[in-house]
Parts: structure tokens; C-alpha cells; sequence
């Protein structure tokens, strides 16, 4: 790294050189935006923290209406939660490709991913109005107040991934796998396996322990 | 009929002609007066043809110097709203004993205090520090700009946009009643059905985006982007503090976003998060918001903390005595800024342990604070001191704040706490260590670096007359509040009954009036320093003989800063190279590779108040056509690919020929 500086070495004990004060020539400082972006993704992080910590509070106050065991569905959040994790695996399947310069492996690879995530969205969106149909909506309890912001802001960060892989699908195609682009798929890779970690914490502190007794 | 009120409803929301306070004189007055100011403003711009100039050299500029500079346009413009909100309270406190109800209906003196805290805290004191960051950090790092200079022009308009808001609230609708907390349930819909509440959260969300993004920038440029040779430990203070005070900010704001997304889900979905009823919580709304709020305070002291640093080793012309206990202290006070929230209610009833666990840490920071402090006074100890106005307002704050600090760990005693909790004795105290240290150390920042950013100084007999007001009208203003707080006088009164303490409240008065004297002669200083801008000419680039990289370059610097990258072999970069006969390099220039202006930041900040705004009247078209027209300007931003362009090697010698050829004339 540039941090150490060595002033050069001229044989013998000469007296030595006077410093140098300036870079001579050109100066690139390194690129910060995968740091940047993964700043970004831990302050998103914190704002999941916050819902979590809020579910953690109000998660048990039922208000005389129905818990997480009375409503939720196992097999279908398993179906769910499979779709999301095989679209990570895919997503790496297309950095994979994207390593190899191959433009129409990485975008197939895209397009999966994009419709596995698409298929995530559609079963909780079914979830969703299944439980507002029983009655179970967010405005029944603090409980229900705050299943439905965790899970529900999660969703709308899919959707927003969503976006961002159509958007970056019609830009790979526009200008190639160029080092800009490489460097969004990147950042978009990073929001993606992101997003399924908080949905593994979804699943595992929302529905799996909410189903306990 | 019914079919016209539904469309117009549809379209309109809540929003209707009652809407805008025709019937309040006061309010009435301010429009006036505010309209004819913009008018005549307008106008002006528009005879003399500047918008063109505005639009390229400011509105979409990406260049941080720039950027900087609008940030504490913003944050003075807002420092006068907040104040006639501050001299308003004053005067409403100071008359409104027995009989007389004084000049404020309670309906609008509760919007008043709202308005004056979110408005000081947010768009004032936030981009005054992001301004001074935004300016001087590249400069002391060596650096061409920040990291993301796109970012930057769009964190600033959202801030703008945010204060924007409030403003409007002024004249369509009316703002908060809660408290610049917004604490539930008060803020729930059931107690603050109206547009207030929703002004405050759209406002500072939309804020906060800037805020954020801001936070993230900053910390990148100066991770990734200082010049070879700084070390950490080579990194000025000042710029230290500003690391330390985006780590809180990227670390903090998002609380505030998410606990205000779940307010406006209670007011606008009927959610029950904070709800008195269907297993809501309100103490929850409590916490989140002071995990952001306590943080919150340091971000704003910190910087202050940096430029006190610097005035101090600049001023006394010595090396800053214990660099690495400053840097350290900064770092623990980062740390420990998060494990106190709850002294902020103490009152909340959690037990004697879990109080007593939030008092003593409270009662920790002020270490690190006290090792500053005596850094600060060894640093002046057989220091060549030049009482400069800097150095007045960094002395000031020395005494100033020693005062808080001292209020501030009474205050984190419990049992104490339980007596002044929600007491007058709070709000003298942190006004001592805002007024007393974050402005202090913004006014002292803004004398020690204006030259650097427009070439001259400012007029130092003003800037004497500004600092002693505020200092005696702070005194003069606060103190009696302490006394007061003792005596359990509460916070947010409009009116009181027992004639004894009116006395207090007028000497009060008297020190807002003072203050605002000294506010007076800041801005007659700026006006006279841009008269005498000739006498104060700054030719050299360092005319106090700083330490620090920003002061060897030309003032004001060029767009790129530095025609060659700087090179770092000491913690005082500039004054080693002072020591070593360094002389400026003549030749050999090359193109510069700097980024291009973008409209982007400001087209989307300016949807998202339209958005805003559509959302706080519940005009769900609009807000619908806006939230789309935000996604996809975004995404057509991204498809700009030529974000950046060289500065001919020409142009980069002759801006450095001209200024060889000023310092040959002048030194």
C-alpha cells in the first residue's frame, strides 16, 4: 500500500535525499464503491435490526387475536424460503459466468434469479392476503403490526432488487460486462445475499419459532 | 356535486383552503414578509441573468468545495427561522404571567418549540457540520473530491428538500405539536389527527436519505481516498472527528428511518405499534428514537471537537499536545455514545439496574471529554498564542462548556434525574453544550477556514462583537433557566400562574435579544468582509501559518485542489514541508481527471418533495405519479455511463501559473 513511504535508496551512506512532496505523474486513489455500498448494506442491516428488535418487543402481544402458530403456514414459507435461497445459489452461478466473459450465460443466469425471486414475491404476496382475508391484518395486533412491516419490508427490498436486476440485465446488454457494469453486478450481488440472510433470520426468528408453543 | 367533492377530494387529499392561516396575523405577516424576500430574490437573480450561472456553477455542481458551501448557505438561512422561532418563545415566556396570556395562542406556541428544536437540530446544526466536513475534509486528506461526488450533490438537495418542507408547513397547514421528538401517543393519529405530525416525519425522512448518503460518502473518501503517506495516524484531527461522526451517522440514522416509517404505518396504515391499545407500545417509539438521538448529539459535538483542534495547534503555533489521546478519546466517546440512550428516561421506570448501568456509562464520556479538554490547555500552555476570533470562541467554548459537562453528569445521577427530568434545568443544559460547543466550534470553523473558501478574511472587529454577544447573551439567556429547572419549573410552557418567576423569564429575554446582536454583527461582519474583501485578501492560501494540507493550496483552491497529489510524511503535512524549504512545482503539469455536474441530484430531490408533500395531504394520485417518476429518473441516471472528464494539462497551468505570479507580486 501507499501508506508506508520509503524515500529511495542510492548506494552507500550518502546524505540523504530530500523528501518528496508531491506524486509526480498521476494519481488514482482506489475505487470505494463495493466499500460504499457494503457501508450502505450495514446501515440497511440496522434498520432490519430495529423491525427485529420491534417484532422481539411486540411479537407476543396478540391482543386477544390470533399468534404465529394459529397462522402460519410451514410448508408454504418452506416453498418460499427455497425459492429465495435457490436464487442466491444463481445469482452466484451468474457472477460465475460473469467471471468467464460470457454475456448470455451470466444474463440466463440473471433471468433465473430474477424469476426465482419473482415466484418469493408472489407466494407472500398469496400469504399476505390470505392472512388480511382471516382478518389477521396488520391493523389486529402489535403482533400483527410488526409481522407484517418485518416481512413486508423485506418483500419491498426484493421488489427493489427486482428492479435493479431488470435494470442491470438491459444494461449488460446495452454495453456489455464492462468494468462499470461488473462492478454494479457486484454491489447487486452483495443487496442480493444481503437480502437472504435477513430472510434466514426472517424465517428462523419469525416463523419457526413463532409456530412454538 | 358529490362527484366534484369526490375528485376534488381524490386529487386534493385533506388539502383545502382552510388550509392556509389567513386568519392568524403573525403567520400572515411572516408570508408576506418571506414572499416579498423571495420575490425581490427571484427577481434579482432573474434581471441579472444568473440562473444559467447557478444552475451550471452551483445547483449541479458535483464539486465538494461548491457543495460545502451551499450546505452552510442552507444551514444560515435556517438558523434565522430557528432563532425568530427561539426569540419568540423568549418573548411569549417573558409576558405570559396571571392575566396575560401573551401574544401566542398555546395552539401555535406548541408548534413553535417543535419547530425551533427539529429545525436547529436538523437544518441547522446537521448541515452546517456536513458543510464544513463536505469542504475541508478532501482539502486535508489531499484529495480531488469525494468518494461519490454524485451522491453528495444528492444528499444535499434532500436536505434541502427536507427543510423545504418545513417551511411550507408554515404557510399550508401547520407543524407538529408534539415536541421535536415526536413522542407517541401524543403523535399517534388519535391525539395529532392533523397534517402536522406528517410534515415533521416526510420532512425528516427525506432529510435523512441526504443525511445517510452523506455519511456513507464521507466515510469512504476518507478510508479510501487520502493521499500516499497519511497514515491513520497521520490524519488531522479534524478529519479524524469527521470519521468518527459518519461512522455514528451511518451507524444511527437508519433508527430514525425505521422508527419513523413505523409512526407513519400507525398514522397512515392503522398499524398498532405504538398505540395505546391492541398490545401497541409506546416506550418502544421512545427507545428507538434515542438509540438515533443520543448518537445524534456526538455527531454534531465531534466535528466541533476537530476544529477546536485545529484552531488551537494553528493559533498557539505548536504541535497538538496528546495527538493520540485525542484520536482515541474521539473513538471512545463514538463507542460509548451508544450505551446511554436511556438516560434520556430515566423516569421510564426500568429498574435500579438497568438506570444505574446508563448512569455511570453517561457518567464515563465525560473522561475522554476531560482528556480533550486538558489536551486543548497544554496545547495553549507556553504556546505563542494569537487571540485571533477563532481562538476567542474556542476559549469561550473551553469555559462554556466545562459548565455543561458538569450539568450533564448531575443530570445522568438517577435519582437527580428523577427531580429535573422534563425541568427548564435540562433545556439550560443542552443549550450550554450546543450553543456552548457545536456553535462555537461551527462559528469558530467558519472564521478559521473562510478565507480558504472565498479568499479573503472576514473583518475581525465584527466577528469580536458577534462572539461576545453570543457569549454574554448565552449566560444571560440560560442561566436563569437553571435556576428555574431547580425551582421545577417544566419544559414547553406557554403560560404560568406564580408572578415570582416572571423575573427570570425577562432576564431571559434580555439574553436572546443580546444574542441576537450578536447574530446581527455575523451577518454585518459577512458584508462588510465582502466590501473590504481587498483589505483582507488572502493571497498566500495560509494566511494564519496552519499545519494541515488545506492550507497549501491557493484561496480558494482550484477545482481540482491540488495540481499534484499531495505527499505525506508527518502529521503536520503542511508545516513539515513549510520546515523542509518545500517550493511549489512549475512545471510538468497533466490533465486531471475530475467528475462531470449531473442534474440528477436535484431533479430527484425535488420529486421527492413533490412527493412529500402529496403524501402529508393524502393526495395519493400524486404521491402515486411522483413515487414512479422517482424510480424511473433513478434508473435513467444510471444509464449515463460519461460521468467523468480530463482537465487539460493547459488549463491546469494556467490556473497554477496564476497564482505563481500572485504570490511573486505579494510575498
Amino acid at each position: 500500500m501507499s501508506d508506508t513511504y520509503a524515500p529511495p535508496l542510492t548506494g552507500g551512506q550518502t546524505p540523504p535525499q530530500p523528501l518528496s512532496f508531491h506524486v509526480e505523474g498521476e494519481h488514482h486513489p482506489q475505487n470505494g464503491t463495493l466499500l460504499g455500498f457494503w457501508v450502505y448494506l450495514m446501515s440497511d442491516c440496522l434498520v432490519f435490526a430495529c423491525l427485529f428488535a420491534t417484532y422481539g418487543v411486540l411479537g407476543r402481544s396478540y391482543a386477544a387475536g390470533p399468534s404465529g402458530a394459529d397462522l402460519f403456514d410451514l410448508p408454504l414459507v418452506a416453498v418460499n424460503t427455497s425459492l429465495l435461497l435457490l436464487s442466491s445459489i444463481t445469482y452466484g452461478f451468474a457472477m460465475l459466468e460473469m467471471r468467464r466473459n460470457r454475456i448470455g450465460a451470466t444474463q440466463g443466469w440473471l433471468a433465473v434469479t430474477g424469476l426465482l425471486g419473482a415466484g418469493f414475491l408472489g407466494l407472500e404476496l398469496y400469504e399476505f392476503a390470505h392472512l388480511i382475508h382471516e382478518g389477521a391484518g396488520p391493523q389486529r395486533s402489535a403482533f400483527l403490526s410488526s409481522f407484517f412491516t418485518l416481512v413486508g419490508t423485506h418483500g419491498l427490498h426484493v421488489t427493489f432488487g427486482i428492479v435493479w436486476l431488470v435494470t442491470m440485465m438491459v444494461q449488460v446488454q446495452l454495453h456489455g460486462l464492462i468494468p462499470a457494469n461488473r462492478r454494479r453486478l457486484m454491489c447487486l450481488s452483495l443487496f442480493w445475499h444481503f437480502l437472504d440472510l435477513i430472510w434466514v433470520g426472517v424465517f428462523t426468528f419469525v416463523y419457526l419459532m413463532g409456530v412454538l408453543p | 356535486m358529490t362527484e366534484h367533492s369526490d375528485l376534488t377530494k381524490l386529487f386534493f387529499g385533506r388539502l383545502t383552503w382552510e388550509a392556509i392561516p389567513y386568519h392568524e396575523p403573525i403567520l400572515l405577516a411572516t408570508f408576506a414578509a418571506v414572499a416579498l424576500g423571495g420575490l425581490a430574490l427571484l427577481g434579482a437573480i432573474t434581471y441579472y441573468g444568473k440562473w444559467g450561472y447557478l444552475w451550471r456553477e452551483w445547483f449541479t455542481s458535483i464539486d465538494h468545495k461548491k457543495i460545502g458551501i451551499m450546505y452552510m448557505v442552507l444551514g444560515i438561512v435556517m438558523l434565522l427561522r430557528g432563532f425568530a422561532d427561539a426569540i419568540m418563545m423568549r418573548l411569549q415566556q417573558a409576558i405570559a404571567f396571571g392575566d396575560s396570556l401573551g401574544y401566542l395562542p398555546p395552539h401555535h406556541y406548541d408548534q413553535i418549540f417543535t419547530a425551533h428544536g427539529v429545525i436547529m437540530i436538523f437544518f441547522v446544526a446537521m448541515p452546517l457540520v456536513t458543510g464544513l466536513m463536505n469542504y475541508i475534509v478532501p482539502l486535508q486528506i489531499g484529495a480531488r473530491d469525494v468518494a461519490f461526488p454524485f451522491l453528495n450533490n444528492f444528499s444535499f438537495w434532500m436536505t434541502t428538500g427536507g427543510a423545504v418542507l418545513v417551511m411550507m408547513s408554515l404557510f399550508v397547514g401547520e407543524f407538529a405539536r408534539t415536541g421535536w421528538l415526536a413522542y407517541p401517543p401524543l403523535s399517534g393519529i388519535l391525539h395529532s389527527p392533523d397534517v402536522g405530525v406528517d410534515y415533521y416525519i416526510w420532512a425528516l425522512q427525506i432529510a435523512g436519505v441526504g443525511t445517510l448518503l452523506s455519511g456513507v460518502n464521507l466515510m469512504v473518501t476518507i478510508v479510501k481516498m487520502r493521499a500516499p503517506g497519511m497514515t491513520l495516524m497521520r490524519m488531522p484531527v479534524f478529519t479524524w472527528t469527521a470519521l468518527c461522526t459518519n461512522v455514528l451517522i451511518v451507524a444511527a440514522f437508519p433508527v430514525l428511518t425505521a422508527v419513523l416509517a413505523l409512526l407513519s404505518m400507525d398514522r397512515y396504515v392503522g398499524t398498532n405499534f405504538f398505540t395505546a391499545d391492541f398490545g401497541g407500545n409506546a416506550m418502544m417509539y421512545v427507545n428507538l428514537i434515542w438509540i438515533w438521538g443520543h448518537p445524534e448529539v456526538y455527531i454534531l459535538i465531534l466535528p466541533a471537537f476537530g476544529v477546536f483542534s485545529e484552531v488551537v495547534s494553528t493559533y498557539c503555533g505548536k504541535r497538538l499536545f496528546g495527538y493520540a489521546s485525542m484520536v482515541y478519546a474521539s473513538v471512545v466517546i463514538t463507542v460509548l455514545s451508544y450505551l446511554v440512550w436511556l438516560h434520556h428516561f430515566f423516569t421510564m421506570g426500568s429498574g435500579a439496574s438497568v438506570n444505574s448501568f446508563f448512569g455511570i456509562t453517561t457518567m464515563i464520556i465525560s473522561i475522554p471529554t476531560g482528556a480533550k479538554i486538558f489536551n486543548w490547555l497544554f496545547t495553549m500552555y507556553r504556546g505563542r498564542i494569537r487571540f485571533e476570533v477563532p481562538m476567542l470562541w474556542t476559549v469561550g467554548f473551553m469555559v462554556t462548556f466545562v459548565i455543561g459537562g458538569m450539568t450533564g453528569v448531575l443530570l445522568a445521577v438517577p435519582p437527580a434525574d428523577f427531580a429535573l427530568h422534563n425541568s427548564l434545568f435540562l433545556i439550560a443544559h443542552f443549550h450550554n453544550v450546543i450553543i456552548g460547543g457545536v456553535l462555537f466550534g461551527l462559528m469558530a470553523g467558519i472564521t478559521y477556514w473562510f478565507p480558504k473558501a472565498f479568499g479573503y478574511k472576514l473583518d475581525p472587529f465584527w466577528g469580536k462583537c458577534s462572539f461576545w454577544f453570543w457569549l454574554v447573551g448565552f449566560y444571560v439567556a440560560f442561566m436563569p433557566l437553571y435556576v428555574l429547572g431547580l425551582m421545577g419549573v417544566t419544559r414547553r410552557l406557554s403560560h404560568f400562574e406564580d408572578a415570582s418567576l416572571q423575573i427570570w423569564f425577562q432576564i431571559a429575554a434580555v439574553g436572546a435579544g443580546l444574542i441576537a446582536i450578536g447574530i446581527a454583527c455575523f451577518l454585518i461582519q459577512l458584508v462588510v468582509s465582502y466590501r473590504r474583501r481587498h483589505e483582507l485578501r488572502d493571497v498566500t492560501g495560509d494566511p494564519w501559518n496552519g499545519r494541515t494540507l488545506e492550507w497549501s493550496t491557493s484561496s480558494p483552491p482550484p477545482a481540482y485542489n491540488f495540481a499534484f497529489t499531495p505527499r505525506v510524511h508527518d502529521l503536520d503535512a503542511w508545516w513539515q514541508m513549510k520546515q523542509c524549504g518545500y517550493q511549489r512545482p512549475q512545471q510538468g503539469f497533466i490533465p486531471i481527471h475530475m467528475p462531470k455536474n449531473t442534474w440528477a441530484g436535484i431533479v430527484l430531490a425535488a420529486i421527492s418533495v413533490v412527493m412529500g408533500f402529496a403524501l402529508i395531504w393524502h393526495m395519493w394520485p400524486l404521491a402515486a405519479v411522483s413515487f414512479a417518476a422517482l424510480i424511473l429518473v433513478s434508473i435513467v441516471h444510471t444509464f449515463n455511463y460519461q460521468r467523468d472528464y480530463y482537465v487539460p494539462a493547459e488549463e491546469v497551468v494556467r490556473c497554477e501559473a496564476a497564482r505563481t505570479q500572485l504570490l511573486s507580486k505579494h510575498v
